[in-house]
């Protein structure tokens, strides 16, 4: 099944075209991932499915139904979640208390409930921590429960996020850069952590600039240069195709690249 | 579970035995007009803080609720007869639906642009009470009826005292439960990202217009509390200066902190009474007590000290 379908999706910034006429087309139960030059439009990617931005032009699908200009909360209610690049933590609030707040669509009762802590309050918050604990302890972070979240290394925040967005039960997950700003050891634990969610029948729609990775885990890739789909396919089509290594030479220069791609 | 439950309501148990305790310290009846007011505009704080400290929405036009709240324990049993508990009611419903009709439009707006536009329609309360003066007795206001519970005639300052304390003890709880319920962690996600909150499925929008709906009844009836304990009511009830009295109770005692609610309001409702002694400094003495407060407990009194005892602890 196609769980996300996108149509000529295109939208601009003043003269920018940030994304520009971008079609996917992404199966469910695998990891596809989304790679790209600095600014080529991943991220407006992410926030264009996401409900954040409106698209000026093009449609989007979600498991085949029409998506297009629904609010990111009404998408999150039909199980899409995401994590977001430069971190959006609730820092008030403890590291259990984050992940307990993915599970909103979960919870059924109404302010009177709340106010008055009827017995289905309780009962509902008793079944909130539970999945919360179990979702914290997907990502490594059970013994961290009770801290504030703000106090927190920024790889568990990375983690964290990841968890929170577990914790809606989403059948579509986006992640855009998890292992940014992450050490090697961090890089496996989330590599094993994307594999366990795939394996929970999720798809996850992976934005990353850690080739190693990206290259290990992915069915498919598809490469964004200045908002447009520069190609598309397996990880070894991908690596193989001299436009897209010609696409990073310009950003990161010869070096890096070979060890990107080989 | 029975020590969540326990620790949730904890504050409002320690403000219960406040109240009761409080009497036997007094040395003379005026003692209770200064508790009951203080437990007044701690009503209207708590209210206040849920939206501001809790959900992260400013409002400096929240006196507007205390003048909805305030004049319909006047118009209510003057013009219609009705009962004066039954107006507290009927002011906290429609301060409820003035807030919803408000607050759909200027909820959208963020930070200082919220500001001038809760500025604005306190501003426009306080106009109205002034200009409508065959329903409000204008710029000189009322005299408001006595509250009568059954055949009970409430006058006293004692009577008031007990009447605002176990109202607030009544609101604490349904502020602390709130809190830990799914609509408070929502409402405390929207504070620190919305963006985040929204991908979660929380409907941003819809959460904010309850708070401040929720928030405004508090401010009503705490403004209805005021007009009946007082015996007049006058449109500066609905004034900009009391508006900001309130935010600034909310900051002293502590954004976010129910507790910081009773301690903010009960420190500007006291100082200015110890500080009468001082004459024409007292406004100043007052201004300058509150600067210093704010330097050296910069996130309100009660999360400044709580965070100074966790300090100490370790
Ligand atoms: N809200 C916005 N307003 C104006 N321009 C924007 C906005 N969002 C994105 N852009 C522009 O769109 C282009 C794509 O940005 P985007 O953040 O999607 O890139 P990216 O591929 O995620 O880059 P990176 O790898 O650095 O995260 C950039 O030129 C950026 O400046
Ligand atoms: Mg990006």
């Amino acid at each position: 099944m196609i769980i996300l379908q996108t149509d000529q999706l295109s939208i601009a910034f003043g003269g920018v075209r940030a994304i520009d006429g971008v079609n996917l087309a992404i199966e469910s139960g695998q990891v596809y991932s989304i790679i790209g030059p600095n600014g080529s439009g991943k991220t407006t990617l992410f926030n264009l499915v996401s409900g954040i931005y409106t698209p000026d032009d093009g449609s989007i699908r979600l498991a085949g139904e029409a998506v297009t200009g629904l609010a990111p909360d009404q998408l999150a209610r039909r199980g899409l979640s995401r994590t977001f690049q430069n971190l959006q933590i609730f820092s008030r609030m403890s590291v259990l208390e984050n992940v307990m707040v993915g599970r909103h669509r979960h919870e059924r009762t109404g302010i009177f409930a709340d106010l008055f802590h009827w017995p289905s309050v309780a009962r509902q918050n008793q079944a909130t921590v539970e999945a919360a604990r179990a979702a914290l302890a997907r990502v490594d972070l059970a013994d961290s429960a009770s801290r504030p979240a703000g106090s927190l290394a920024y790889g568990a925040l990375k983690r964290l996020e990841i968890a929170r967005a577990l914790a809606s039960e989403p059948t579509l997950l986006l992640l855009d850069e998890p292992a940014a700003g992450c050490n090697p050891v961090e890089t496996e634990e989330i590599d094993g952590v994307i594999r366990s969610i795939v394996k929970d029948g999720i798809t996850v729609v992976l934005v990353e600039h850690d080739m190693r990775l990206v290259m290990n885990i992915s069915s498919r890739i598809h490469v964004l240069a200045s908002g447009r789909t520069l190609t598309e396919g397996t990880p070894e089509q991908v690596r193989s195709n001299v436009a897209v290594v010609q696409a990073y030479l310009g950003i990161h220069g010869s070096q890096e690249s070979n060890r990107a791609f080989h | 579970m029975r020590t969540l439950l326990e620790t949730r309501l904890l504050p409002a148990i320690v403000v219960a035995v406040i109240v009761v305790i409080l009497p036997y310290f007094f040395p003379s009846a005026y003692y209770f007009r200064v508790g009951a007011l203080v437990f007044i505009f701690a009503l209207a704080v708590v209210g206040l803080n849920l939206l501001m400290g809790f959900a992260g929405q400013v409002s400096l036009g929240h006196a507007g609720f205390l003048g909805i709240g305030a004049y319909s324990v006047v118009i209510g049993p003057v013009y219609f007869g009705l009962p004066s508990w039954l107006c507290v009611f009927v002011g906290a419903t429609v301060s409820g639906a003035v807030a919803f009709l408000v607050g759909r439009p200027i909820l959208r707006l963020k930070g200082h642009y919220l500001a001038v536009a809760t500025l604005g329609f306190g501003l426009l309360v306080a106009i109205v009470l002034t200009n409508e003066a065959g329903w409000t007795g204008g710029p000189d206001g009322m005299s408001v009826p006595r509250l009568a519970l059954f055949n009970w005639q409430v006058r006293g300052s004692d009577s008031w005292y007990w009447i605002a304390g176990a109202t607030l003890v009544g609101g604490f709880v349904l502020a602390l439960n709130l809190m830990e319920s799914p609509t408070g962690r929502a409402l405390q996600a929207i504070h620190d990202s919305e963006i985040a909150a929204l991908v979660l499925g929380i409907d941003v929008a819809r959460k904010k217009l309850t708070i401040f709906v929720i928030s405004a009844m508090y401010a009503s009836v705490a403004g209805s509390y005021l007009a009946l304990f007082n015996g007049h009511v006058t449109p500066d009830i609905a004034g900009f200066l009391r508006s900001i009295e309130l935010v600034a109770m909310v900051v002293l005692g502590g954004m976010g902190s129910i507790v910081g609610s009773l301690v903010g309001a009960a420190v500007l409702v006291v100082l200015p009474q110890a500080l009468t002694i001082f004459h024409e400094y007292e406004q100043a003495l007052l201004g300058f007590i509150l600067m210093v407060f704010m330097i050296f407990l910069r996130r309100g009194i009660v999360p400044s000290v709580a965070a100074t005892f966790a300090g100490r602890r370790k």
